[in-house]
């Protein structure tokens, strides 16, 4: 069941950093005023949001080794799902947050003749987090217990150990249990103290006390 | 493995009433959420500090659990206890169960958005708790409520998927039927993953509409 633990803080892990990355990209992309840019991000949104992510995960496990001869391992399959479909969330937190900064920021960047990219890192981007980071972090919670889905396409993760288990003792009240208990433990005294730990810390920096 | 039309057609009746059972599977486990969630919502707001301390740790413990996990405790732990619920009783009483939780927060996000004013003017007007609620607060609450509640909704179609792990025959478990006697699994993903996305995009449309209206009809105008 440790290796189960293991292999589902890894997925948790990998999954959140590609989401992250998807995130940042396609929730920049959402604010382009370019048509094409605009719309590409669109569609992707609205796909991954519209769909299961338990179709993604079988589609990308099952249907892409088909279709293009592109065969991942199940672990990989399962964490660029998770990674994917949580990246199409995560964009429009994104967009909402940076569309959260009063406009008069963007102004002064210009009138302190700043480059595009200079205002975004330097005026924009921090001033995003406390807009960002509490819908940020209910989605991370989301995510982790997405993850117990990865188990459906064989990979060894929490779930599935308890699955095997399930099946070779035939103690599903204590399997079972044990599983939620796990779950439960690491989103509500490790996973949430940390995004609040950081939600502090954000705060913090821009000045501003947290209630 | 190329797609292929005739095949796609003739597994297409198979689906469709798949996606008939799904949007059963949602529309009955969405009713019982939405009870579920006021039972919840009312467990939170009671004077009574022990009841509001478990209500909350019961609802923080279905947040943060995964629904599959839930699934297949609720439908293999309960028969030791000699309860026994079919795969399709078992699925609904998981479902109203997680999603009540989440709703139960939206709820009381709603009813805490009503201004404190409204509530001392009914007490100064002397309206019984349920007139209160009825008259007042409850109207106020929709349209913060709502948006929320639509979100549920559409999460709820997409997570009927998980049912097919214990056994209920819906949309995707059409799907994996298909696939494993033809042994073609192209086309019955692709399509429950386009038929998805048939059902909740409109969805999400009309509720957008909705919240829309309810807004309009309480003279609160949006932008």
């Amino acid at each position: 069941m440790l290796t189960g633990i293991g292999v589902t803080i890894g997925q948790l892990f990998c999954a959140s950093a590609l989401a992250i990355v998807i995130a940042l990209i396609f929730g920049l992309m959402r604010l382009s005023s370019n048509k094409i840019i605009l719309s590409v991000a669109t569609i992707y949104i609205e796909f991954f949001r519209g769909t299961s992510l338990l179709i993604q995960l079988y589609w990308i496990y099952y249907v892409l080794p088909l279709l293009i001869n592109l065969n991942l391992d199940a672990f990989n399959a399962g964490f660029i799902a998770l990674g994917l479909n949580f990246g199409a969330y995560g964009a429009e937190i994104v967009r909402g947050s940076i569309q959260a900064v009063p406009r008069a920021q963007w102004e002064a960047g210009r009138a302190l003749n700043m480059s595009p990219y200079l205002q975004m890192r330097r005026i924009i981007i921090p001033q995003t987090f406390s807009h960002l980071l509490p819908p940020a972090s209910n989605l991370l919670v989301e995510l982790l217990k997405a993850t117990a889905l990865v188990s459906l396409i064989s990979v060894t993760d929490l779930m599935f150990m308890s699955k095997v288990f399930n099946q070779t003792y035939w103690m599903s009240l204590q399997v079972f249990g044990t599983a939620l208990i796990i779950y439960y433990i690491l989103a509500r005294f490790f996973l949430t103290p940390f995004l609040r730990w950081l939600e502090v810390l954000a705060a913090r920096k821009m000045g501003k006390t947290l209630g | 493995m190329a797609w292929r039309w005739d095949f796609a057609f003739e597994i297409l009746p198979q689906l469709l009433w798949g996606a008939v059972y799904t949007l059963m599977a949602a529309g009955i486990g969405y009713l019982l959420a939405v009870f579920i969630g006021l039972i919840f919502m009312m467990g939170q707001r009671t004077p009574s500090y022990v009841l509001n301390r478990i209500t909350r740790e019961v609802v923080e413990f279905f947040r943060s659990t995964p629904l599959l996990v839930q699934l297949f405790f609720v439908f293999y732990v309960a028969p030791q206890f000699g309860i026994k619920f079919s795969a399709w009783n078992a699925a609904m009483l998981t479902m109203g169960l997680h999603y009540g939780t989440y709703l139960s927060e939206v709820y009381r996000g709603a009813i805490e958005a009503v201004p404190k004013q409204q509530w001392e003017a009914c007490k100064a007007l002397n309206l019984s708790i349920f007139r209160t609620y009825g008259r007042i607060i409850l109207p106020q609450a929709l349209p913060v409520a709502l948006p929320g509640m639509g979100n549920y909704l559409v999460g709820i179609i997409k997570d009927t998927p998980m049912l097919a792990t214990i056994g209920v025959v819906e949309l995707m478990q059409s799907a994996n039927t298909v696939g494993s006697l033809t042994y073609r699994f192209l086309e019955p993903y692709t399509m429950v993953g386009v038929i998805f996305l048939i059902i909740s995009l409109p969805t999400a449309f009309g509720l957008r509409k909705l919240e829309s209206m309810v807004s309009r009809r309480q003279g609160i105008s949006k932008q």
